[in-house]
């Protein structure tokens, strides 16, 4: 038993966190909002390169040959970066399938050249169609397909998160090259990305953390910092709080998933409530503790929490995540009734 | 990232559950904070100090296992999946032993740890007083150096002792120097019960038992050998001492991994009373808390300090415990107000919070010390 970031995952993290450091700032979500997306792929280029792109493709097919477990940490600065690309879809849920299908796209996907989009619940929004290349799909059987972005019937639609570059389709396509049948490998891709973005989730938590812990200790009121008053310390003892148990269970996911365990989907529903619980618990939070700025556009708090609202309903809730463990522990049937 | 058990360890988790499984008593003892129960307790506390079992991570010579820290949450699982007696011995055992492994000398050690361990000496925790209680520092009770007798005299009252009538020892802090700065001038002391000096009246907790005491001290002799730590030095050693009690030795993640599999029971039982999604969360919570462990005994496994985040073990324990105890309630629904174990751990639920520092105190230690937050 060793529940810690194993040497091969902390790697890839410090590579990822020295790119983060120049390219994952706030202005870059910024250039996500006005739509710059040559900037936006530019940092992702750089990201790539720092073998995150194949983070789960073996060595043999030009990746890094990791696993789930050891790509959480990685993403989880990902997600404190808010960095406005399809990061969970392209690394985490498509690179693999490509890898399985041998498909050529992959070569380009680990050169940082293609960014992968993704919808696997058969609805119409697709987030960050507007930056990626391709589009991964569930069709009506529930076989995942990869479309090409330009062959879509899609449109752009105002978003809160601005830079999320959300499409929405005006009719479910056909065509597209088919990666997956409905069965075992669609529903690790989709296991896949419920990981991926409760890492990011987290890390999206503990940057709006970090940013009030900053301000609150800045800013007086009364003559004093506003971060001395009890009231305040303790809502941000909660977010902490819930940060602290989130993430031990995001490492516990992947490891799970690594491993092929058996209570694998359970442990990812785990992970993806508490993630969702801890970041829309660090927005609500967040804003309050910094009063009327925190409800500003001018200031970075929003970037974050917006990502985090967008995410916390994306890849299934916390609620159908909790309906799922429901069913899993007896507690309802699959139709979710007592 | 390694989430498996060793076949050592499997092997532990076997023979801790067989012997679990022959020798629980079959039905539930009455509560031991009574006084019939209580004695039921200690009976139960011998049975498992023969076979070895009351302090598994302490060395053999003292009656331990020499078992790892993973082993000792093994034991914990299958102790709550047992569903063996409440351990009434836990503030000596998790509480003040810590405690003598850093501070006592090999003297304390030899002489106070195997009769802790065999359940000959009972120990209560002697913190609160009238006047002090989060503000621990602002005790009063005193301690006055008696150098011709080789010791102290302490006087002075302390409150809330858990099981204060029942146990034979107390070990709490005094102020031996009135004139230091409030935290400088205490000293920690292991204090006999029965010394002359010492009046002990029982009262009722909430669920109506006799669990709490208060502790009368009037001109009580403690010799020089009784003193843990240094003179003057106590608070370090209560803040080891709190550590511990806020953290996992007292509160591990078995009881709770036990306690959401009953709820499941429960709910299984009564389908359509409560919304399912509350029992989830429970078990998610449950969950979170062994998960969060692992991670921390891996840190203390390799030599990291927890510091100020056993505040954080505190805070979740105790409201996950009331949150399921609530739902547990509601699902019983009528029954709910019937004194039985569900309604205990019901109201037990409530103290929680409160003991082993509030959790207002610990919000605030997570905030200054682990988020840095300006003091006032």
């Amino acid at each position: 038993m060793r529940f810690a970031v194993a040497e091969d995952a902390a790697a890839l993290r410090s590579a990822v966190d020295a790119v983060l450091a120049v390219r994952g700032t706030p202005a870059t979500i910024r250039a996500g909002w006005g739509g710059d997306w040559a900037t936006v792929r530019a940092a992702w280029g750089e990201l790539a390169a720092t073998g995150l792109a194949g983070a789960l493709v073996g060595e043999a097919a030009g990746g890094i040959g990791l696993d789930e477990s050891a790509l959480v940490p990685a993403l989880e600065r990902v997600g404190i970066s808010a960095l406005p690309v399809p990061v969970v879809e392209t690394v985490a849920v498509t690179a693999p399938l490509l890898e399985a299908a041998a498909h050529p796209l992959l070569a380009d996907v680990l050169a940082g050249r293609a960014l992968v989009a993704a919808q696997l619940t058969g609805g119409p929004l697709v987030p960050f169609g507007a930056v990626a290349d391709f589009v991964l799909l569930a069709d009506a059987d529930g076989a995942l397909r990869l479309h090409e972005r330009g062959e879509l019937a899609a449109d752009p639609v105002r978003t809160v998160d601005a830079s999320r570059g959300l499409l929405r389709l005006r009719e479910r396509p056909t065509g597209g090259v088919e990666l997956a049948p409905d069965g075992p490998a669609a529903s690790r891709a989709w296991q896949r990305g419920v990981l991926g973005v409760s890492a990011l989730l987290v890390g999206l938590a503990d940057q709006m953390l970090g940013l009030t812990v900053g301000y609150v200790t800045k800013r007086e009121q009364f003559g004093v910092p506003v971060g001395s008053f009890q009231a305040v310390k303790h809502h941000l003892a909660d977010v902490l709080l819930a940060v602290e148990f989130a993430r031990p269970a995001v490492l516990a996911a992947g490891w799970a998933q690594a491993t092929d365990a058996p209570e694998a989907a359970r442990a990812t529903s785990l992970a993806k409530v508490l993630a969702t619980d801890a970041a829309t618990l660090a927005a609500r939070t967040c804003i309050q503790c910094h009063g009327a700025i925190g409800y500003t556009t001018e200031y970075d708090l929003h970037l974050y929490a917006k990502r985090a609202w967008a995410l916390a309903r994306s890849w299934g809730s916390a609620d159908l995540h909790r309906a799922r463990l429901a069913a899993e522990l007896g507690l309802t049937d699959t139709t979710g009734r007592q | 990232m390694d989430l498996t058990w060793s076949p050592t360890e499997l092997a532990f988790r076997d023979e801790a559950r067989a012997w679990l499984q022959a020798n629980v008593p079959a039905g539930p003892l009455p509560s031991g904070d009574t006084r019939e129960g209580f004695a039921l307790h200690v009976e139960w506390e011998k049975e498992l100090y023969s076979a070895r079992w009351s302090a598994v991570s302490w060395p053999a010579k003292y009656g331990g296992r020499d078992a790892t820290l993973w082993e000792w949450l093994i034991f914990e699982e299958e102790y709550y999946r047992a569903g063996a007696p409440q351990r009434v011995t836990q503030n000596g055992i998790f509480l003040l032993a810590p405690s003598i492994f850093d501070f006592g000398t090999p003297e304390q050690q030899g002489r106070i740890l195997p009769r802790m361990a065999a359940a000959e000496d009972l120990w209560a925790q002697g913190w609160s007083e009238p006047g002090a209680g989060s503000d621990l520092a602002g005790i009063s009770s005193r301690a006055v150096r008696d150098a011709a007798a080789g010791g102290w005299r302490l006087s002075g009252q302390k409150t809330w002792t858990t099981r204060g009538a029942f146990c034979t020892h107390l070990f709490g802090l005094f102020r031996s120097d009135p004139s230091a700065e409030r935290h400088r001038g205490l000293t920690y002391f292991l204090v006999d019960l029965a010394s002359p000096g010492v009046t002990v009246r029982g009262f009722d907790r909430l669920d109506g038992d006799e669990g709490f005491a208060e502790v009368f001290l009037d001109d009580v002799f403690v010799p020089d050998t009784d003193v843990l730590g240094e003179v003057h030095k106590g608070w370090n050693v209560a803040m080891a001492t709190t550590g511990s009690e806020r953290g996992l030795t007292l509160r591990s993640p078995g009881r709770f991994l036990h306690a959401a599999d009953r709820l499941i029971e429960l709910a299984r039982a009564r389908p359509g009373v409560v919304r399912p999604e509350r029992v989830v969360q429970s078990w998610i919570e449950a969950q979170a808390y062994l998960l969060f462990t692992l991670q921390q005994v891996t840190d203390i496994v390799e030599g990291k300090q927890v510091g100020a985040r056993s505040s954080l073990n505190k805070l979740y324990w105790s409201e996950l415990d009331l949150a399921l105890q609530t739902t547990a309630a509601d699902l019983l629904g009528d029954e709910a107000e019937l004194d039985g174990t569900w309604s205990r751990s019901f109201l037990f639920s409530l103290a929680g919070p409160i003991y082993a520092g509030t959790n207002e105190i610990q919000r605030n230690i997570v905030a200054e010390r682990l988020l840095g937050l300006p003091r006032r």
